[in-house]
């Protein structure tokens, strides 16, 4: 697992263990824990890290800010985080300053399109939007006849239907009916809808990573404690086998996601080997999630299923974020068709690239 | 955390890329020359010894051993890019593959001086072959029930006993095996087994080949009688190979080898269905690039770990085990999509019988080298289950 070699990731980890220990907070039937580790968490600067000094935030970089969405995802973090993080970033690409509170992205999925029109409102439907009724502000991303731009708009301008991801997270459809932004500028050239997703999607497949590595934790913990047949499970063959593959899985999308952080961290531009990286990652990511997440409620059996074990806080979440900013089936349609389009042999060269 | 698993995004360093460059234009040219065709990966007779001796020639056998030995001194890094070319081009490997990959290194741990000096520069030069004396008719996975004797005598061993599914031996100069030297310990069943450095194609040695389903002659039985072996060819601890084997087994379970065996199917479907794929062709495409690319960035880290002098033991495990698993399943993941290409593809024919090969080739991946079970059996032990 990868080790707090930052200070950023140190920060955070002591924030959540201090704040959002998964027991604790899985006990909290009324959600009081979540305005005090907010609170920590914006004291620390962690949600703006992506955000330069002058633009308000922290100004750490790529980097450090991927490291800690893995970390978030290690205690399948249920605040957001992750939102506010990419709605900072997407700002800054503007130069638009952030405000501090939640903010989310609009739109969150590919599907999705908001229109800028001649007298500069923005309208449109956003379907899945993490964190939407918590968000104070929206960061959007919106297509006008000269171009693509980026705005800042204040939540309370949309209209909300609200909903629940299959992890018990908000996941809101917005719609921006002619809405008058607080900020907006042209995005830089060649930064598009998909710029956003792949980011996003690289967020989220870190965040998959960091639950998959506690799912593989606990299971081998509880395999250890369990006792049946007189003996702890950990003992028999199809268990072992079985948790082997879950740490496959595990490793799988550590190795992707870090892969393809890595390579938007040191990217000069969104090219074919920076898609490769984010689409795969996206992709194998959300399978891992659903195979590893598999193995992780086998092993724990009838009690792995109840409200009361905080398993479902890693495994639930993991398979609700698969869906966010594209999902694998739609990334890997897109990925197919890039290689298809590249030809044959240029195949293997795209995958040594890298 | 009970599971320390590192898989860092290391990158090949910018020199790997020349190599890389040289390594496509050989090829290249070898191809133009007629060595062999990089679309038929079924080949009858997969020796190549004069393309070994091209190999060798470049100074990419043996590559990351001292000078002294006939070696380059570069990385492991390097040597992958080498490697995974090679693999994806179908190139005939098997003269040279193992002595580079995996005896060479045995013999410049545990051999004695002079024979390195005698066997080493000659691996490098592409010039001999080896073979893995492992399997035994009544010991695969469990190796360390293996029975072949090695008895003391008047300056070396004599030696009784069959070897199995050895590969290449019907080509290969040298083999190191595992013999008995002792019985098991009641306190350690791996105890009393030595590791041998055996001289290929002399009296005492009878090599019968063994038909694969693949149509193939790659492995054999190999019959020891009273065959002798001098004692400067024991490699390392009499009676203690078992504390020799482990740490090999990260360079061997972790290379590009584990997942590209059946990579050409992969192109060969890109290729039938064109720059305008439909939605299920292009989806299925999608995930195995992808899944592909992680494999490869697996592997990457792995060797990355080994050139940084680690020995990532169960990470080299798990990118064997899903490795092997998922080119075990490509060929049929392949065949799915395939179902759907379109009559008029040029490359039907091409891509049929490749199929038919790699499908019948699939079974042994998850095999050969260690099997899924075994593997498994690391990782969890690594996780500390058992």
């Amino acid at each position: 697992m990868a080790e707090s070699d930052n200070i950023v990731v140190e920060t955070a980890e002591k924030i959540f263990s201090d704040l959002a220990d998964p027991q604790t907070i899985n006990n909290d039937k009324k959600d009081s824990w979540q305005a005090p580790l907010w609170q920590a968490l914006s004291e620390a600067g962690l949600p703006l890290s992506w955000v330069p000094d002058d633009l308000g935030g922290s100004g750490a970089s790529l980097a450090d800010g991927f490291a800690l969405l893995n970390a978030a995802g290690r205690f399948a973090v249920a605040v957001p985080l992750a939102e506010t993080m990419l709605a900072g970033w997407l700002l800054s690409q503007a130069k638009i300053a952030s405000p501090e509170g939640e903010m989310t992205v609009l739109p969150a999925s590919p599907k999705d399109r908001i229109t800028l029109d001649a007298d500069g409102a923005l309208s449109g439907r956003a379907r899945g939007v993490p964190f939407a009724k918590a968000a104070k502000h929206f960061a959007v991303l919106a297509h006008g006849k000269d171009g693509v731009s980026i705005a800042l708009v204040d939540a309370s301008k949309g209209r909300f239907e609200a909903g629940l991801n299959v992890g018990y997270d908000h996941s809101d459809t917005v719609t921006l009916d002619k809405v008058q932004p607080v900020a907006i500028k042209p995005a830089t050239k060649g930064f598009d809808q998909t710029t956003l997703m792949l980011m996003g999607g690289v967020a989220r497949s870190l965040q998959i990573a960091g639950a998959l590595e506690s799912m593989l934790d606990i299971s081998v913990r509880y395999s250890n404690e369990r006792v049946a047949f007189e003996k702890k499970i950990s003992k028999f063959q199809a268990v072992q086998h079985n948790l082997a593959r879950l740490a496959g899985e595990s490793a799988a999308a550590l190795a992707a996601a870090t892969s393809a952080a890595d390579a938007i961290a040191n990217a000069k531009a969104f090219n074919d080997e920076v898609y490769l990286e984010a689409a795969s990652a996206k992709i194998r990511c959300a399978e891992a999630a659903e195979k590893g997440g598999g193995i992780a409620h086998q092993v724990h059996g009838a009690i792995g299923f109840t409200m009361e074990h905080i398993l479902h806080r890693y495994s639930l979440r993991a398979l609700a974020w698969r869906d966010d900013f594209g999902s694998e089936s739609h990334w890997a349609v897109e990925l197919g068709k890039l290689v298809a389009n590249r030809g044959a042999d240029e195949l293997w060269p795209l995958v040594a690239s890298r | 955390m009970t599971a320390a698993l590192r898989f860092d995004p290391i990158r090949l360093p910018e020199k790997c890329e020349q190599l890389r460059k040289e390594v496509r234009a050989f090829l290249a040219e070898e191809i133009a020359a007629g060595t062999f065709d990089p679309h038929k990966p079924n080949r009858e007779d997969t020796d190549a010894p004069e393309f070994s001796r091209r190999v060798g020639a470049k100074g990419w056998l043996g590559m990351t051993w001292p000078k002294k030995y006939g070696g380059q001194e570069r990385s492991f890094l390097e040597r992958y890019v080498v490697t995974e070319e090679m693999r994806v081009a179908n190139a005939p490997t098997r003269r040279f593959f193992v002595a580079d990959r995996q005896s060479g290194p045995v013999l410049l741990k545990y051999a004695p001086e002079h024979i390195k000096m005698d066997i080493l520069p000659r691996i490098c030069r592409g010039e001999i072959c080896f073979a893995i004396g492992m399997s035994e008719p009544n010991s695969g996975s469990d190796l360390f029930a293996a029975k072949t004797r090695a008895t003391k005598t008047d300056g070396g061993y004599l030696i009784n006993g069959t070897k199995i599914w050895t590969s290449s031996a019907h080509i290969a100069d040298y083999m190191i095996a595992i013999f008995r030297t002792s019985p098991a310990t009641k306190e350690n069943r791996r105890h009393g087994l030595t590791q041998f450095l055996v001289k290929m194609k002399q009296p005492g040695i009878k090599v019968n080949p063994i038909g694969q389903i693949t149509g193939q002659f790659e492995f054999n039985e190999v019959v020891f009688t009273d065959f002798f072996v001098p004692d400067d060819h024991v490699l390392g601890e009499v009676d203690g190979a078992w504390k020799q084997a482990t740490s090999e087994l990260a360079y061997e379970r972790s290379g590009p080898e584990r997942f590209l065996e059946t990579y050409y199917v992969l192109t060969e479907l890109v290729r039938a269905v064109g720059p305008n794929p439909d939605t299920r062709s292009a989806e299925g495409i999608g995930r195995l690039v992808a899944q592909l690319h992680t494999m490869r960035r697996m592997s990457v880290s792995v060797a990355g770990m080994l050139q940084a002098g680690k020995e990532p033991v169960v990470e080299a495990s798990i990118v064997k085990d899903i490795g092997t698993v998922w080119e075990q399943q490509l060929p049929h993941r392949v065949r799915d999509l395939a179902a759907f290409v379109e009559e008029t593809a040029t490359n039907r024919e091409t891509l049929e019988q490749q199929l038919d090969f790699a499908i019948k080739t699939a079974p042994k991946l998850t095999i050969q080298g260690g099997t899924t079970e075994v593997l498994r059996g690391i990782i969890a032990r690594g996780l500390g289950l058992r």
